[in-house]
């Protein structure tokens, strides 16, 4: 192993540096010095940020468990950047009084999850996809128990764990099924010894559960909308776009990559999963009045969304795919920074105490609305033209009852998006949310999250440079 | 070889017995303490077919037990992290009945 070999995992290995590095100086940190870590991680951050960006050579390591290509290169890119966004939202939220003795942690744990997404990510067969799925699952549950004082953060965060303990424990009998049956972890070998046998459906679907839980596809959605409303804002962002993210990005690489040859039946699985999905998701934010379950269930619906791109099982379909979840982290970010935010200045969390926001808070206000457009999918904004791209590679397949069910959908969403919105401007309120001043690194996330979401719905940016790197079956 | 005359099946359906009663106790008790050791037992039933499913069918590589190795080191890590949380809740609720930690729903 050669020195260029380890540099395969440049992502991997820098994330870890600086998690070291983050913990070692958290040691020796005393008192006020501990805020030092802040703009210290946030700098490093960024240097990973950009350094992962810069042309990489693509290969093997370790017999084929880790692999390299330009996507996997790509998704986790995107996934930085969106972990670069919640950390400078966060800050705020940081520098609380109670926060203060454990920021380090905050850094420490988050990084971690990453690294277990980026193994994920680029795994090449069950093992590695395994322990990067529990690198980035246990840490979250520390993450949502994070304000441990409180009783529902130490509720989101049993929940986590149990659930996902129990989904993974699921998830592994069906790779020992397909293990047993196969002869082999390794995604190439499996690929190629696969028999359509009985047993072998069965942990497919085992296998699908497991990954589906992770996505928070109905019905595994269960757990999503309490662990949401318990965890931390910036927790519950970090939850809602990276860690779902990521893994729609792995069920899309291990369905094309491990199970071509049963494309027809998992093309059936996910339509059924799909409609469920959107709909049931749908309807249950319908009657949310706290805004991060109201969100909670808004990205169960988009998760639905995400379905559309991967059944199409097309070069095309991993475009749109990658790009939709491009712009719901910068869509998705804009409103979880709002509502961090103001969360991070007053503790208000329920749409009722939005009444009238306009009035005090008007950037926020209207940054909301942004994002909540974005949601809906209304042009011009980064979410019309993610679902617009998802819908036309479902459609470029022939799945258009698909396609029409998800239209109906977007069509309901619009209803209870648009109810944050008429809180904030029309409704009136006799003492709203006083005006307050965010702090740099808030301005900075917020308009990060702006920029992005205008910037991609107005010019598309980044669909070519994306397309590139996809890959399909047919 | 200790595992002469004994058939593969054998060892599946213990481990598929021991998975259901897993998932079983998991949804039917009510102690978090409980429900943890029910999710060992799930994840103990995906080793002993790792290994069974090794020693039979594939002897010559030994993915299988390197997999069952890794298991057990994750389902340790997971158990300490379920279990600070579990300590966390008591200090919260006093309690560690499923009863008890029901503040969020639907």
């Amino acid at each position: 192993m050669t020195f260029n070999d380890i540099l395969l995992m440049r992502h991997e290995l820098l994330l870890t540096a600086v998690m070291l590095l983050v913990l070692i100086v958290d040691l020796f940190a005393t008192g006020n010095n501990r805020k030092l870590i802040i703009p210290l991680a946030l700098v490093m951050f960024l240097i990973i940020t950009v350094v992962g960006f810069l042309p990489a050579q693509y290969g093997k390591l370790f017999g084929g468990m880790y692999e390299t290509s330009g996507t996997t290169i790509l998704m986790k890119n995107v996934l930085n950047i969106a972990v670069f966004i919640i950390f400078l939202q966060s800050v705020a939220w940081l520098k609380l009084e109670e926060n203060k003795q454990k920021l380090a942690e905050y850094f420490v744990l988050i990084l971690s999850t990453l690294i277990g997404m980026n193994l994920m990510i680029s795994s090449g067969d069950f093992l590695m996809l395994y322990i990067g799925l529990e690198t980035a699952t246990i840490p979250l549950a520390a993450l949502a128990a994070y304000t441990h004082h409180q009783t529902k953060s130490a509720e989101a965060g049993i929940k986590l764990i149990l659930s996902s303990a129990l989904s993974s424990g699921i998830m592994l009998y069906g790779i020992s099924m397909v293990y047993g049956t196969t002869g082999s972890v390794s995604f190439t070998e499996v690929a190629l010894n696969w028999a359509n046998a009985p047993l072998q459906m069965l942990a497919f679907l085992f296998f699908f559960a497991g990954m589906a839980f992770k996505i928070s596809l109905v019905p595994f959605h269960l757990w999503t909308a309490d662990v949401y409303e318990g965890a931390p804002v910036n927790v519950t962002s970090y939850l809602s776009v990276v860690s779902k993210g990521s893994a729609a990005f792995v069920l899309m690489l291990v369905l094309f990559r491990v199970f071509p040859s049963i494309v027809d039946h998992w093309q059936k699985v996910l339509y059924a999963i799909a409609v469920l999905t959107m709909t049931i998701g749908n309807l249950f934010a319908l009657r949310q009045q706290n805004l991060k379950r109201f969100l909670a269930f808004s990205s169960i619906a988009q998760a639905g969304f995400i379905l559309l791109g991967i059944i199409g099982a097309s070069s095309l379909g991993m475009t749109t795919v990658i790009f939709f979840v491009l712009a719901y982290v910068f869509t998705n970010l804009a409103a979880f920074g709002v509502l961090s935010a103001i969360s991070a200045a007053t503790g208000k969390e329920n749409m009722a105490d939005y009444n009238g926001l306009y009035q005090t808070n008007p950037r926020l206000s209207l940054l909301l609305m942004l994002a909540m457009f974005s949601l809906a999918g209304i042009p011009p904004v980064a979410g019309f033209f993610g679902k617009f791209f998802l819908f036309t590679s479902a459609a470029s397949k022939g799945f258009y009852w698909l396609v029409f069910i998800a239209v109906v959908n977007a069509t309901i969403s619009l209803y209870y998006y648009l109810l944050p919105v008429k809180a904030m401007f029309i409704n009136k309120n006799e003492n709203p949310i006083p005006s307050f001043r965010s702090d740099f690194y808030t301005k900075a996330g917020l308009l990060l999250a702006a920029a992005g979401t205008l910037a991609i719905g107005m010019l598309s940016i980044g669909y070519e440079y994306i397309a590139s790197f996809s890959f399909g079956l047919q | 070889m200790m595992t002469q005359g004994i058939p593969l099946y054998y060892f599946l359906i213990i481990s598929t017995l021991m998975f259901f009663i897993g998932v079983f106790g998991f949804l039917t008790r009510r102690n978090l303490i409980t429900m943890l050791m029910s999710i060992e037992l799930v994840l103990n039933s995906v080793n002993i077919n790792f290994v069974a499913f090794n020693s039979y069918l594939v002897p010559h590589r030994m993915q299988g037990q390197f997999f069952s190795l890794i298991v057990i080191a994750v389902a340790a890590a997971e158990a300490a992290v379920a279990i600070a949380i579990i300590i966390n809740i008591y200090r919260n609720f006093r309690s560690i009945e499923t009863d008890k930690v029901n503040e969020m729903k639907y």
